[in-house]
């Protein structure tokens, strides 16, 4: 047993859930107790998709292991295949389910569906998410390309064999998925990229993409193998067994595009245009292309200077951050570490690099006690890192899945590519003008506005003293800041009007009438204890108790 | 294991049986949330406990995904992630489970009550938690008492988990035969105080709660106590607390102006309280909420509403909608059907009522889409999707969190469905 407050990854269903779900076309029947469906809302609201995933699930109960699991196994997969004719179709088993072992896969090979099959094998208390979701793709891709193998000994196709057959070059985008972190804009991104440099996208894959894009995946030039953590394993056996070559750079940063860039031109056998040359004195494309260069030479980035910057998250994304945090942003990195175990090598040379031994784990409090020790003033991390830069009173921003609903945002927002640049400089910068104010209110302690606890930049009221017994509300927070600049400023004593109506109101709530005010949720006190006043106002009453709240509450349920 | 569904009681005397007499019998794929989700509202409710599921992966990632986007710089739950070791016997489970509550409690000393939550793994190979419950508590002697519940999707749909662990403090409760009023049920701080205030004027003196706020202040139990339910999903709850000696009091639940009433009145009436006193206690909250729920009415009244089964809350919540809000029943959905606990809300529900218990939410969805509901209460997720056909719905989870109970939140109930409706008028997007 291990201690979990907070996992990385979920199982390896949710893995393949995130597979088929990318899809179109494939549908999952996952042999599960009730209650596994809570993997829907994954789709549903953290992607915010208008579809339900095309999961079916057997949600079986305690009363149905007295009976045949294995019956209710194959009534769920014929449903399911009757209700959506899926194209291709995915056969596994929860954790619980795999205590059982009813076989699923097996029992769906014996059914003649008339749809390709895929049996999931994923151990539920060894391996993880990213491997589920790996491990789905490589298998799906495999079964779907069976009968399009080469036979041995047949020679590799030429990377270049587009300019013999007269056409531009093509590549399949491998790797980007549902719940993986800003796959959408990633893909617009490098598809973009690609076109300005004269290379075509074939297939995305699994985002978006059926199973019959799955089969035309040998007809590109190359696979560009995006997210490693999801297509690693199926661009390495495209290699091996259709002789396609793969682009491993991830454009991620400044220096990860450009090089990104060169390795794909010397992959196709392409001519490097002249700007992707690193010439003394010319501004390159990267300079031309993205922000970044720029803003982070400008005079106003020079305190960003040997910030130390503490670095967890999947392995791609973590390698990428390392590389922009100490080459592109002039940070110091003191602490870099991942999840991802399959990519433990590649983080440890990253490591290495920087003179920094890596952190692999997945235990989120030797994460937490690696933060605190070293001493970090910027943190880049996951969703669950948030939790601890909290802790530690750390500015913090999000690089990696896991992620929450506001890490999947309306606005375009990739990471990969020119624009992927700007917006990491943005995002990472952010937090740290906080940091600044930190540094002032650490100097100057009787600030009346920049008071303990203050974030001006991120609009926040300043909070109220500790001896008042409610926390203002947004809305409160200019009357309270001016509340608080009247009491922590005597001296000055300009008590102006609107104060001096503040107080008059105050003075009317009774003990009980502010008791019941206080556990008013704190996001609508500040409008309750509005309404009230005005409430009480028209009313002419003396007091304002519990009582007259809650008749200016109905009085207002509009 | 002692896996089993609670038993269905017997149909009381006084619940008409012609009353909805074709309930709909479902079973197949259900989208519910297991009991384990109780511990997102649960470990609020009771700040010094914590909530450690022994289970997989699947189990912690349920929770955070649940509760994960709140930032916690103190975890309040955790999970015992069961590895290939423990289930091929070669690490003792019980050694493991005492090495881990250590970690823990180093880490957060100030925790007073420690839940071990058993899940589906946890279950299906039959780990004893109840007894590790009793030997950790036994080593922890008046620092932390260990106790153990079952939140299992195999045996509990979502609000189950509550109810489960509930019974497993009961042991805990001291006995005594003392007067009280015993209100069952999480509630919202600010509802619970404002019952107890009205229960105080009407000379109801001691009022108690279960769960308490902190989970060491437990109320004691015996022949003088009154129990008024404010939550409809505590079945075992209900019957432990009768073992104890305690009196069930037969009420609908306190959902809206009449619900509400009817609830304080069964206590009133067990009280001996006058009912010119009631009526001087009560009849002005009544004709307030009334009041709060008439704008809200208008937006409601003749909307047809199609529950989906989530809670056991949807009965009251039906009942509420029907009679405050004029809305028009569908079908009302229900995970669970306990007659005796829900005998006073279905004889207030309107006769042709369709239930349905169970689930087989590919077809109960093709019911939806066949009647277009103007409004469907469902989980998270049902309701985008459901959105994206043009139906409205309302997400039924919200009820769990949400300050719903009493007169005084009747106005803030019919808001929580009327929103999504007004919403829609309001949006111009074309």
């Amino acid at each position: 047993m291990e201690l979990t407050l907070w996992t990385y990854e979920g199982p390896p269903h949710v893995g393949a859930m995130r597979i088929a779900t990318s899809m179109e076309g494939v549908h999952y029947v996952l042999h599960a107790p009730q209650g596994d469906t809570y993997a829907d809302l994954l789709f549903t609201m953290i992607e915010r998709r208008g579809r339900r995933p095309p999961v079916t699930y057997t949600t079986f109960q305690a009363r149905d292991l007295g009976g045949d699991t294995a019956d209710l196994v194959i009534r769920t997969i014929r449903q399911a295949v009757d209700r959506f004719q899926p194209e291709a179709l995915l056969v596994g088993e929860s954790c619980t389910a795999e205590l059982i072992q009813d076989q699923p896969g097996a029992l769906a090979g014996g059914m003649d569906l008339g749809v390709p099959m895929v049996n999931l094998e994923l151990p539920a208390y060894s391996k993880k998410e990213n491997w589920g979701a790996a491990e789905t793709f490589y298998q799906l891709v495999r079964t779907l390309l069976k009968a399009q193998l080469p036979a041995p000994g047949t020679p590799k196709p030429s990377p270049s064999r587009w300019r013999e057959e007269g056409r531009r070059p093509r590549v399949n985008l491998l790797g980007p998925s549902l719940l993986g972190f800003r796959c959408r804009d990633d893909v617009l991104e490098i598809t973009r990229l690609l076109g300005e440099h004269g290379i075509d996208v074939a297939v995305v894959a699994p985002l978006g993409a059926r199973p019959a894009d799955l089969l035309r995946i040998p007809t590109a030039d190359a696979n560009v193998c995006l997210y490693p953590e999801v297509a690693g394993p199926v661009c390495s056996w495209l290699e091996r067994s259709f002789g396609t070559p793969v682009v491993r750079s991830v454009p991620i940063g400044i220096g990860a595009t450009a090089d990104f860039l060169r390795e794909l031109h010397a992959v196709l056998d392409l001519a490097l245009p002249a700007d992707l040359e690193t010439v003394e004195g010319q501004p390159s494309e990267a300079e031309r292309r993205s922000r970044l260069p720029w803003y982070s030479k400008s005079v106003d980035s020079t305190y960003l200077t040997g910030k130390r910057v503490f670095i967890f998250a999947d392995a791609t994304h973590a390698i990428a951050a390392a590389r922009i945090a100490s080459r592109e942003l002039g940070f110091q990195v003191v602490g870099l570490g991942s999840y991802s175990r399959e990519q433990a090598r590649e983080v440890r040379a990253a490591a290495a690099e920087l003179g920094l031994e890596a952190l692999i784990t997945d235990d989120y409090l030797v994460v937490e006690k690696a933060m605190a020790e070293a001493a970090a003033e910027l943190v880049l991390g996951t969703q669950m890192e948030r939790h601890s830069a909290k802790r530690l009173g750390l500015p913090c921003a999000v690089i990696s899945a896991p992620l929450h609903v506001q890490d999947v945002p309306a606005r375009y927002s990739p990471q990969m590519g020119w624009e992927g640049a700007n917006v990491i400089f943005d995002s990472w910068v952010h937090p740290l003008m906080m940091g600044l104010e930190e540094h002032l209110i650490g100097m100057f302690r009787h600030d009346f506005e920049f008071v303990d606890g203050h974030r001006s930049h991120l609009g926040d009221g300043a909070p109220a003293s500790a001896s008042a017994s409610t926390a203002p509300s947004p809305e409160e927070a200019s009357a309270t800041s001016t509340a608080v600049a009247t009491a922590a400023a005597p001296a000055a004593g300009t008590i102006t009007a609107a104060v001096a109506v503040r107080e008059a109101l105050e003075s009317l709530w009774t003990a009980d009438g502010e008791a019941e005010l206080a556990k008013i949720p704190f996001f609508v006190r500040g409008k309750v204890r509005k309404n009230t006043e005005a409430f009480a106002r028209e009313r002419g009453l003396e007091r304002i108790d519990a009582e007259a709240l809650y008749d200016a509450k109905a009085h207002f349920s509009r | 294991m002692g896996v089993s569904a609670p038993p269905v009681q017997p149909s009381p005397a006084d619940l008409n049986p012609h009353l909805h007499p074709d309930l709909l019998k479902e079973s197949g794929q259900r989208e519910v949330f297991c009991g384990l989700t109780s511990i997102v509202w649960l470990h609020r409710r009771m700040p010094d406990a914590f909530f450690l599921v022994v289970g997989s992966r699947t189990c912690a990632h349920l929770i955070q995904s649940a509760a994960g986007v709140m930032i916690f710089a103190e975890p309040r739950f955790g999970t015992a992630i069961l590895g290939e070791k423990d289930l091929a016997g070669l690490a003792d489970a019980n050694e493991e489970l005492d090495r881990l509550v250590k970690d823990l409690l180093e880490r957060r000393p100030e925790i007073r009550t420690l839940f071990l939550v058993g899940s589906c793994p946890s279950e299906v190979i039959k780990l004893d938690l109840a007894k590790a419950a009793e030997r950790l508590s036994a080593q922890l002697l008046n620092r932390v008492r260990v106790l153990n519940y079952s939140g299992s999707g195999i045996e509990t749909t979502f609000t189950q988990g509550e109810d489960n662990a509930l019974q497993a403090m009961l042991p805990l409760l001291p006995s005594s035969d003392e007067e009280q009023l015993l209100i069952v049920g999480t509630l919202a701080d600010a509802v619970e105080d404002r019952f107890r205030l009205i229960f105080e004027r009407l000379g109801i003196t001691t009022v108690r709660s279960l769960p308490p706020r902190r989970s060491t202040d437990l109320p004691p139990i015996g022949r003088g106590t009154r129990v008024l339910l404010a939550q409809p999903f505590l079945s075992a709850t209900a019957r432990a607390l009768q073992h104890r000696g305690a009196t069930l009091l037969s009420a609908p639940y306190p959902f809206g102006v009449e619900g509400s009433r009817d609830w304080m009145a069964a206590a009133a009436t067990a009280f001996g309280v006058p009912l010119a006193r009631f009526a001087e206690v009560v009849d002005p909250l009544v004709e307030r909420g009334r009041r709060a729920l008439a704008p809200h009415r208008e937006v409601l009244a003749g909307k047809r509403l199609f529950l989906l089964p989530d809670s056991q809350m949807e009965i009251p919540l039906a009942r509420f909608l029907s009679r405050e809000c004029g809305m028009e029943l569908v079908e009302v959905g229900v995970p669970y059907l306990d007659r005796q606990l829900m005998a006073a809300d279905l004889a207030l529900l309107p006769a042709d009522t369709q239930l349905s218990e169970g689930q087989d939410v590919d077809r109960q969805l093709e019911r939806v889409r066949a009647a277009r509901p103007d409004l469907v209460l469902c989980g998270l997720g049902l309701a985008n999707p459901l959105e994206a056909e043009g139906i409205a719905t309302k997400w039924s989870i919200e009820l769990v969190f949400s300050p719903i109970h009493g007169c005084d939140q009747a106005g803030e109930l019919a808001e929580l469905f009327a929103r999504p409706l007004r919403r829609r008028a309001l949006l111009q997007l074309s």
